[in-house]
């Protein structure tokens, strides 16, 4: 049976990774060369690189780096942050990235899943979701989570599926950065209606939410967290060796 | 030197690096006369089938594939290009394929159970065939290590020449094999150690050297 993945993701910014990183043994921690090697040769099933560079002088150095990165790992790279056309899926995937992750240039142009989809195939676009509880229902927020669009995330999901989504991150706002354990419910709503892998992210605060994440909802495929790996709070071959004790089948 | 074979598709680039991780240079040219040239050939590929198939045809490079796999070449195939090994493949139609392993390749949503996933993605387990023995492609490799898959077809009607299956509510053919041409449906250049094990075995395979199949 196929293994659940847990996913470590960085945020790059200028060519540097933000959030505090505090590891022990590495050279320079905020490199994401140094970091992304690390991941990749301590149980990490892929990684995720997210640029959140504002400037096109930053772009280009992002650039440089997901080649370096890349070129260094030997598990799949998932790349996002800016990516709003072809040339943009383009640009990375020449890079070295596996997947390309569409957010904010998605919801502008819903057009961008498929044109992407039928260019690199479905397995290539991953539809991130920022969602929000609002008035009973999950709305979705783009430009990071800081603008409410109105739409209703499963709809939105739906129909970011049928354009050619091959996989799906679901981010909650709601429980992002509180630790207390990833957003079950919101979760459960969108793997009833999804047909391609879900990631789930946000509220990762120790191993035992993974476990939870894992045992309540077996449909979810992986578990994307940030700080909580960077910070040394949760290793992730500990992580690793706990879940396959809870009977959750990990590589 | 290696060469990869350069048709259009894929991501060459991963492949070229973790060849170099393991020491092996190689070429990604899809020039005929190098890929004659190179002493072992890589098939990768992403995408669709047909396009790749006719990108291959249109090219000239299915002939020469062909020709330097009958010399006793060791040829790998990878995803896409492992497919591109079989008779035939049906994905948005048939297409005719590079006849190298006999088989078919088909959808795998008619053989998983309802509520599995497509497509397969993610790391899942290798496990060889009972009858017959270890392949060398894998002899660094453990029954039940995990590699990197992500496809929606696979091949089947191949059962004399899998050298390793997957299990995803059915059995999925992982890799093939027939004399010196071999094929995975994983991506061994994603696959961490285990993947990179399994590319240094096919670089320590000799020109000529039958899998034993």
């Amino acid at each position: 049976m196929i293994t659940k993945r847990i996913i470590p993701c960085l945020d790059v910014k200028d060519g540097r990774v933000v959030k505090g990183v505090n590891f022990q043994g590495l050279s320079d921690v905020s490199s994401p060369v140094e970091l992304g090697r690390y991941y990749s040769e301590n149980g990490a099933d892929e990684l995720v690189f997210y640029d959140i560079t504002a400037s096109a002088e930053g772009r280009a150095l992002f650039t440089d780096i997901l080649t370096e990165v890349a070129r260094t790992i030997f598990i799949p790279l998932t790349v996002g942050g800016g990516i709003n056309t072809i040339d943009d899926f383009d640009r990375v995937l020449k890079c070295g990235a596996d997947k390309v992750s569409v957010n904010s240039g998605a919801i502008r142009n819903p057009g961008l899943i498929s044109e992407a989809a039928k260019k690199y195939g479905d397995q290539c676009v991953v539809l991130s979701v920022d969602a929000k509880r609002e008035d009973g229902r999950f709305c979705v927020y783009a430009k990071g989570g800081r603008e409410n669009t109105g739409m209703d995330a499963i709809e939105w999901i739906k129909k970011g599926i049928s354009l050619g989504a091959g996989e799906i991150v679901l981010n909650s706002i709601d429980t992002d950065g509180v630790k207390k354990g990833f957003d079950l419910e919101m979760l459960k709503a969108v793997c009833d209606i999804s047909p391609v892998p879900v990631i789930a992210s946000g509220g990762a605060g120790c191993i035992e939410d993974f476990i939870t994440l894992f045992k309540e909802i077996p449909e979810v495929d992986a578990g994307l967290a940030a700080s909580i790996f960077h910070f040394g709070d949760v290793a992730i071959p500990d992580l690793k060796k706990a879940l396959a004790e809870a009977g959750i089948n990990v590589r | 030197m290696l060469a990869i074979v350069d048709y259009g598709v894929g991501n060459l680039f991963s492949l070229k690096s973790s060849l170099a991780a393991i020491g092996v240079e190689a070429l990604v040219t899809g020039n005929p006369e190098e890929i004659r040239k190179a002493d072992r050939i890589i098939l990768p590929g992403v995408g669709a089938l047909g396009d790749a198939a006719e990108k291959l045809r249109a090219g000239g490079l299915d002939k020469v594939v062909k020709d330097e796999a009958a010399k006793g070449k060791p040829l790998l195939g990878i995803c896409l290009g492992m497919q591109l090994l079989f008779d035939e493949g049906e994905e948005y139609g048939k297409h005719r394929c590079l006849g190298l392993i006999p088989g078919k390749v088909v959808s795998m949503k008619p053989v998983i159970p309802e509520g599995y996933k497509v497509p397969h993605i993610g790391w899942n387990r290798l496990i060889f065939p009972e009858d017959r023995p270890k392949s060398p492609l894998f002899k660094y490799v453990s029954e039940g290590d995990c590699v990197y898959f992500v496809h929606s077809y696979y091949a089947s009607e191949c059962g004399p020449y899998v050298i390793a299956d997957t299990e995803y509510g059915a059995r999925l053919t992982a890799a093939a094999a027939k004399g010196n041409v071999y094929g995975c449906q994983f991506h061994p250049e994603k696959s961490g150690k285990v993947g990179l094990s399994i590319l240094k075995a096919f670089c320590e395979l000799k020109p000529g050297e039958e899998a034993g199949i």
